[in-house]
């Protein structure tokens, strides 16, 4: 204690680094490092087991990934596949939000219910929808379908149907994760103030002037957080493509991250890969400055 | 309770008890469609009468023993997941102490780093990731999918934020006593930190538990693979029976839906937390 009692600081200082030290380490070779590396490789030439130099490119990474007719594709896709999920997905979580909500008996056990599906694995998840799915009389869906349409319907192989197999993916995933969006929705319900709701009785306003003037403005940083975190999900979008189309029936379902694992490991080009994922990273950084520049916003007009 | 109450609350239940039913019959397909023959279960998974197996047979549970290393992957998943948890509790909760309550230079600006490494997705890097562990030499073990992903943005900023609010009158107290940082953190900040490590370890569980790309993209030996890679292969693996899919899959889920059931609330309560970060 005397030896040190000259330099506390510098001692406490020493040690709050050994406290910091393995994480920072971690985060510095694991994510800091491949993201720079990523950023980096991006304008290189660099393939697996090539023998040609390795060189400086410039923007010609870019320019190939974005003359090609898959990349494009999968932009496209992962762009429609959030329009169709995001809002579906958070419309459908704020339902079962305010539904679960309200207080009536048996609301825990319908929570765990929505809920369960977080816990599945997406590659079991997507492994079970192909039988529901499944083509011709036999799919579930189409029997369904079949049953409510009094017989019309015609069956239809969903999977490999340029125009439903993503519309079937999307099922897929809004089935898996809604479950999580209406969580935090419950949360944020949960913590709207009951005075609010009182005074706008008081004021003669019936249930719906409540949910559009009070739940709604009040939920909504909550609402901005679930859209940016299910938009940012479709734009990673990677095991239902794996297991359930493979990209296709002709790119239809190919999405960003489907194209970059094939570059990197299908044909070994780690440098086109890296290109494909600075592009996803920019997506994903841009939404991610959206949401806080929109809930900013909110606070200054508050 | 009058009329219109009453038909409300009726509505509600409606509503609930049809989506309920929605989100239930995948699983329910799976569960008694791993007891059906294989023949059986595509001719009637269309028939919603017909879901339940003429007869139960626990056949397609050994064919999925017979055909794949299950209990290998099982095994795998389980201790790869345990370590990242673990680990990641350790490390990234030292962490977040050090950038709440230490005191040392540099600390602000490294936490700005950290919490803008935060909105970095794995599959931003995962490609030159792959690259940098193939340099190392670390394909197809079991390292490769475990340390990667102890250290985590994510899981440091829950834990700074826990601890930002926790009184510091219980750490004076202990360090009036003569108690050094170690001490302190392991005997007074994280006995009361336990909402917060329940929360990181269901979130980081539940992301390593279904990983899938990283692990497709770094292993490829039934030795080191862990369990989604596991069904992926064996959907794929000719021939295709589905009976022996749903098996794979009822005993896949079994573990984590038990889980679920016994820590429900930390479950709900951690996932309601990462919408507090907005």
């Amino acid at each position: 204690m005397t030896s040190a009692g000259h330099q506390p600081g510098n001692q406490n200082a020493r040690l709050a680094w050994l406290f910091a030290l393995p994480a920072l380490l971690g985060l510095l070779i694991f994510v800091l490092l491949p993201f720079v590396l990523s950023v980096i490789l991006s304008f290189t030439n660099l393939r697996l087991g090539s023998p040609l130099p390795l060189e400086f490119m410039g923007f010609s990474q870019y320019q190939r990934i974005f003359t090609d007719q898959a990349f494009l594709a999968a932009l496209r896709n992962n762009s429609l596949f959030a329009l169709i999920v995001v809002p579906l997905q958070t419309g459908l979580a704020l339902l079962l939000a305010l539904l679960v909500n309200q207080p009536l008996r048996g609301m825990v056990l319908f929570r765990s219910l929505f809920f369960m599906p977080v816990v599945f694995p997406l590659s079991l998840v997507a492994v079970v929808w192909i039988l529901v799915f499944a083509p011709g009389p036999q799919g579930l869906l189409n029997q369904v379908l079949e049953t409510i349409t009094l017989g019309t319907w015609q069956p239809r192989d969903f999977l490999h149907d340029p125009a439903w197999a993503l519309p079937a993916i999307s099922l897929t995933s809004i089935w898996q994760g809604v479950g999580f969006q209406m969580v935090i929705l419950l949360a944020a319900l949960q913590g709207i103030a009951h005075e609010l709701y009182e005074a706008a009785r008081v004021d003669g306003a019936n249930r719906w002037q409540q949910f559009v003037c009070i739940t709604l403005p009040q939920l909504r940083n909550a609402i901005i957080f679930v859209v940016l975190v299910t938009t940012i999900l479709a734009f990673r979008l990677f095991d239902q493509v794996q297991i359930m189309t493979q990209g296709g029936p002709n790119n239809a379902t190919t999405t960003v991250m489907y194209e970059a694992v094939n570059s990197a490991f299908g044909s070994q080009q780690v440098a086109r890969a890296a290109a494909m994922t600075v592009v996803f990273f920019t997506i994903v950084l841009l939404i991610t400055l959206l949401q806080r520049a929109v809930s900013r916003h909110e606070r200054v007009i508050e | 309770m009058n009329g219109k109450q009453r038909i409300r609350m009726l509505s509600v239940y409606l509503v609930l008890t049809t989506l309920a039913f929605m989100f239930l019959v995948p699983v329910v397909m799976m569960l008694l469609g791993s007891f059906k023959p294989d023949d059986q279960v595509l001719v009637q998974a269309g028939r919603l009468g017909s879901l339940l197996p003429a007869e139960f047979s626990w056949f397609n549970y050994q064919d999925v023993f017979a055909r794949v290393p299950f209990a290998r992957y099982l095994f795998n998943s389980a201790f790869i997941s345990f370590c990242i948890v673990a680990g990641g509790l350790l490390v990234n909760s030292l962490a977040a102490y050090a950038f709440a309550r230490l005191q040392w230079p540099g600390r602000d600006w490294v936490l700005l780093v950290v919490v803008a490494l935060m909105i970095i997705p794995l599959e931003a890097i995962a490609v030159p990731l792959f690259y940098e562990v193939t340099l190392l030499g670390w394909r197809d073990t079991y390292w490769v999918q475990i340390i990667p992903f102890i250290a985590n943005a994510f899981s440091i900023y829950l834990f700074y934020s826990f601890f930002l609010s926790l009184p510091r009158e219980l750490e004076e107290a202990a360090r009036i006593d003569g108690a050094g940082p170690w001490r302190i953190f392991f005997r007074i900040v994280a006995p009361n930190a336990k909402p917060v490590f329940a929360t990181v370890a269901i979130l980081s569980f539940l992301t390593q538990w279904g990983a899938l790309l990283w692990p497709l993209m770094v292993t490829h030996s039934e030795a080191v693979r862990p369990l989604p890679l596991g069904i992926a292969t064996f959907y794929s693996l000719p021939p295709l029976q589905w009976g022996d899919i749903f098996a794979f899959g009822v005993m896949m889920v079994t573990p984590v839906l038990l889980i679920f059931v016994l820590f429900q609330r930390w479950f709900v309560q951690g996932v309601a937390t990462t919408g507090v970060k907005g």
